[in-house]
């Protein structure tokens, strides 16, 4: 018999691959203009942003007024999520009169939202109003995926376009992305979710009457217990579609406000890879030749689907420690069994690890169960993840031209090797481009490795830490691979809501987006200006099993090599005292 | 150099804020409130008119005539509510071993002669600190010592446990989980 792990993941594998087809058709016919439903239907709406806000979409800009057009808006979208935070206690919708936010964690938050890792220093029901929740972080769950996705845009123009100076508007792929693709889901998923159990109120938080009352730490009796509530399937819905993961409760989906039932979870977790997968799709129908699109998501699957299986397999085999202890950790028709603390009983073992894993592979980052208490090497597949540079799916737009940015990289080597001038898409990959790709790959493991040596070298950097040996140290490399690859997922045993991690994560999340956002463009531009090279009978084909093989070793070693010395530091040598006791 | 960049990107943000943030939440509040009232306000559950809970948020049970549910690692006090948290113990951490013994002395105490070995979830905390289920071996390691409390056959407790049952989705997603609270309501009001 096939075990119900295997079935579960095999389901959400073929409901996302089937998805991948009509959504990544659908969203290469908004980018290319051409009617598609919503976007006849609510034209008006777009037409209206563009006259309010000054802008002329019919010019096409140069890659360099794309990146500034795109960083003042993000920068503007930072400076107004610090301030509402900083204001709270004076805006309105704050029942529970919860008061600003300090200037470290709303520069934290605020950085982190805009740059779509939405990394959690803040705890959600105790610290931000539904005001904050609603105009600030739901805003930038929008906003951050769009920019993400308005770059990818632009990139894949630069292969479609030949001798031109421009890569195409920013306004407009921002606009489109958010009102045709992203809020159109959103709307369909809040309100599944709503019928599952997940919580849109403005409420205060409700008070109920407990069956047996308990003592608190203090020795008092507490006899009622609070429910904190809020506007929180709006937020949860586009936090899973766009790659965010930021949580409105401190404990993300694993709340079951957030995440109630088999059903809100199958559909959240189906979110976080639905629109990186379909971009895959899109990218193919743009460049005229899908079997490119279909190449780049079967390398994403070849390298996520051990991924998943190995992460399912560590946990289902439990804490050794416990066995010693006569505890039942066997899988039956009673109980998933398994390693399960820090995860739900309606989530058990597979849903589990698929969302850890998912969430991961995306630059998602929201979590319905805690990584920190994964075994070792379970715990170490989620961080791995991030460390390959959020390429496998990624984040919604990001994913796709990072993983791009390892597919110039592979041409480039494939054509060192065969003596051929290296192309991709019919246009020619030179020293720019290769410069370009090669600050992208880079960046991330610098900032990760870097932040990791720094906060362990420091007092405050070490003082965060949780739990003992080993695993502490993972706990911060945890930490500086979520928010230097702009995932936000942790482990969350770290205490970061200080000084030196709200500022060290703010400016890794915020260097890790832009650095890579910006190369992505300058690549676009340079491909624009190109003419289109025919292929010939000397051009490497870029959609065939063997290229696609080629390319998951090109970003295996990378990843695999820069972080296995830090990887052998903590969860590696962990696992080992845990098979040595 | 591309300052006329900056009009539009206060003005787009602008509008984009009043669409996702405000139009689009409230929408979604009209929409649930209207259809999905009970879900959308934390599905509370009413009893002779007073709210007693949520079907969706566990509660503390320490008394050996409950059903016992998941350890929480809230503070100040399990279950609390207001400020989910897991424990994020690791698989090593001495403290976990300490947290599993002190829960696994306490279902000891609550009932020396049953040697059958006891389900993992019973002994670990959730992920959020609230979670309302236990799985199904879990509720039924339980069921000896709360009909031997309640003076019940076990399998009426049995029945109360299955009736307050969720099976998988379709028989094939998530994971098969009794409601303790629910459980432990009904066996408040229960007569033969």
């Amino acid at each position: 018999m096939i075990s119900n792990n295997i079935i579960q993941s095999g389901i959400f594998l073929f409901v996302l691959v089937l998805a991948a087809k009509p959504l990544g058709i659908y969203m290469a016919r908004i980018y290319e203009g051409k009617p598609a439903g919503i976007n006849t239907w609510f034209g008006w709406l777009e037409r209206w942003i563009y006259r309010f806000a000054n802008i002329n979409p019919e010019i096409s800009m140069s890659w360099k007024t794309y990146a500034v057009a795109m960083m003042f808006f993000n920068m503007f979208g930072i400076l107004v999520v610090y301030v509402l935070q900083r204001l709270q206690s004076i805006l309105p919708l704050n029942p529970m009169s919860i008061s600003s936010v300090a200037p470290d964690l709303a520069f934290n938050t605020a950085v982190s939202f805009a740059t779509n890792t939405n990394w959690q220093s803040y705890g959600g029901e105790t610290t931000l109003s539904y005001f904050s929740q609603m105009v600030g972080l739901t805003v930038q769950n929008f906003v951050s995926a769009a920019t993400g996705m308005a770059v990818l845009v632009a990139l894949i123009r630069g292969f479609v376009q030949k001798q031109v100076e421009t890569i195409g508007n920013f306004w407009v792929d921002l606009v489109r992305s958010t009102l045709y693709i992203l809020i159109p889901l959103a709307l369909i998923l809040s309100l599944v979710l709503v019928s599952q159990g997940v919580v849109q109120t403005f409420k205060p938080y409700t008070k109920v009457t407990v069956l047996q009352p308990v003592k608190d730490s203090n020795g008092n009796m507490i006899e009622e217990q609070v429910l904190a509530l809020g506007p929180a399937a709006s937020q949860v819905a586009i936090k899973q579609l766009g790659t965010n993961g930021g949580g409105f409760f401190n404990v993300n989906s694993a709340h079951p406000f957030e995440n109630p039932t088999a059903l809100s979870n199958f559909l959240e977790v189906l979110a976080i890879l639905l629109i990186s997968a379909a971009l895959c799709y899109t990218f193919g129908v743009i460049v005229r030749d899908k079997r490119q699109g279909w190449a780049l998501l079967a390398a994403m699957l070849i390298i996520f689907i051990p991924c998943l299986l190995f992460c399912i397999h560590m946990e289902q085999n439990g804490n050794p420690l416990l066995n010693n202890l006569g505890i039942n950790q066997k899988t039956s028709a009673l109980q998933s069994g398994g390693n399960m603390e820090g995860k739900e009983s309606r989530f058990g073992i597979a849903s589990s690890a698929i969302w850890a894993t998912a969430t991961t592979a995306a630059s998602n980052g929201s979590v319905n169960s805690m990584h920190d208490s994964y075994m070792p090497l379970g715990g170490m597949i989620p961080m791995w993840l991030m460390q390959l540079g959020e390429v496998i799916f990624g984040g919604v737009g990001s994913g796709l031209y990072g993983m791009i940015a390892f597919v110039i990289i592979a041409v480039f080597i494939a054509g060192l090797m065969i003596g051929r001038t290296p192309e991709y898409l019919v246009k020619k990959i030179e020293s720019y481009e290769m410069k370009m790709a090669s600050l992208m790959i880079l960046i991330p493991p610098i900032i990760v490795l870097v932040g990791t040596a720094t906060a362990v070298i420091l007092t405050q950097g070490r003082q965060a830490i949780l739990n003992p040996g080993p695993h502490g140290f993972s706990e911060v490399l945890y930490a500086f691979s979520s928010a230097g690859n702009n995932n936000g997922s942790a482990f969350a045993g770290l205490s970061t809501n200080n000084i030196f991690y709200n500022i060290a994560l703010g400016i890794a999340m915020f260097f890790a987006r832009y650095w890579l956002a910006i190369p992505t463009l300058a690549i676009a531009g340079s491909l624009s200006k190109k003419k289109l090279v025919p292929a010939t009978q000397g051009t490497l084909p870029t959609h065939t099993l063997l290229f696609i093989i080629f390319l998951v070793m090109i970003v295996l070693i990378v990843g695999a090599l820069t972080f296995l010395p830090a990887l052998a530091l903590g969860p590696i040598v962990e696992h080992l005292m845990l098979v040595g006791t | 150099m591309n300052r006329e960049q900056i009009k539009p990107a206060v003005l787009c943000f602008t509008a984009l804020t009043l669409i996702t943030g405000i139009i689009y939440p409230l929408f979604v509040t009209v929409v649930a409130q209207l259809f999905f009232k009970n879900q959308a306000n934390g599905s509370i559950i009413f009893q002779n008119g007073k709210p007693v809970g949520s079907t969706l948020i566990g509660q503390t049970f320490d008394d050996p005539k409950y059903l016992w549910g998941r350890l929480s690692a809230t503070s100040p006090v399990s279950f609390n509510a207001a400020s989910s948290s897991g424990s994020n113990m690791g698989p090593l951490n001495p403290a976990l071993i300490e947290m599993v013994k002190t829960r696994l002395n306490a279902l000891k105490t609550s009932e020396p002669d049953n040697s059958k070995p006891v389900p993992v979830d019973l002994v670990t905390s959730s992920a959020s600190g609230l979670d309302p289920h236990i799985s199904l071996a879990a509720a039924y390691y339980q069921v000896p010592r709360i009909a031997q409390l309640r003076k019940l056959e076990q399998k009426e407790v049995k029945e109360i446990i299955i009736k307050n049952t969720r099976s998988r989705l379709l028989g094939l997603i998530g994971e098969p989980v009794v409601n303790v609270l629910q459980v432990n309501l009904e066996l408040d009001t229960y007569k033969r």
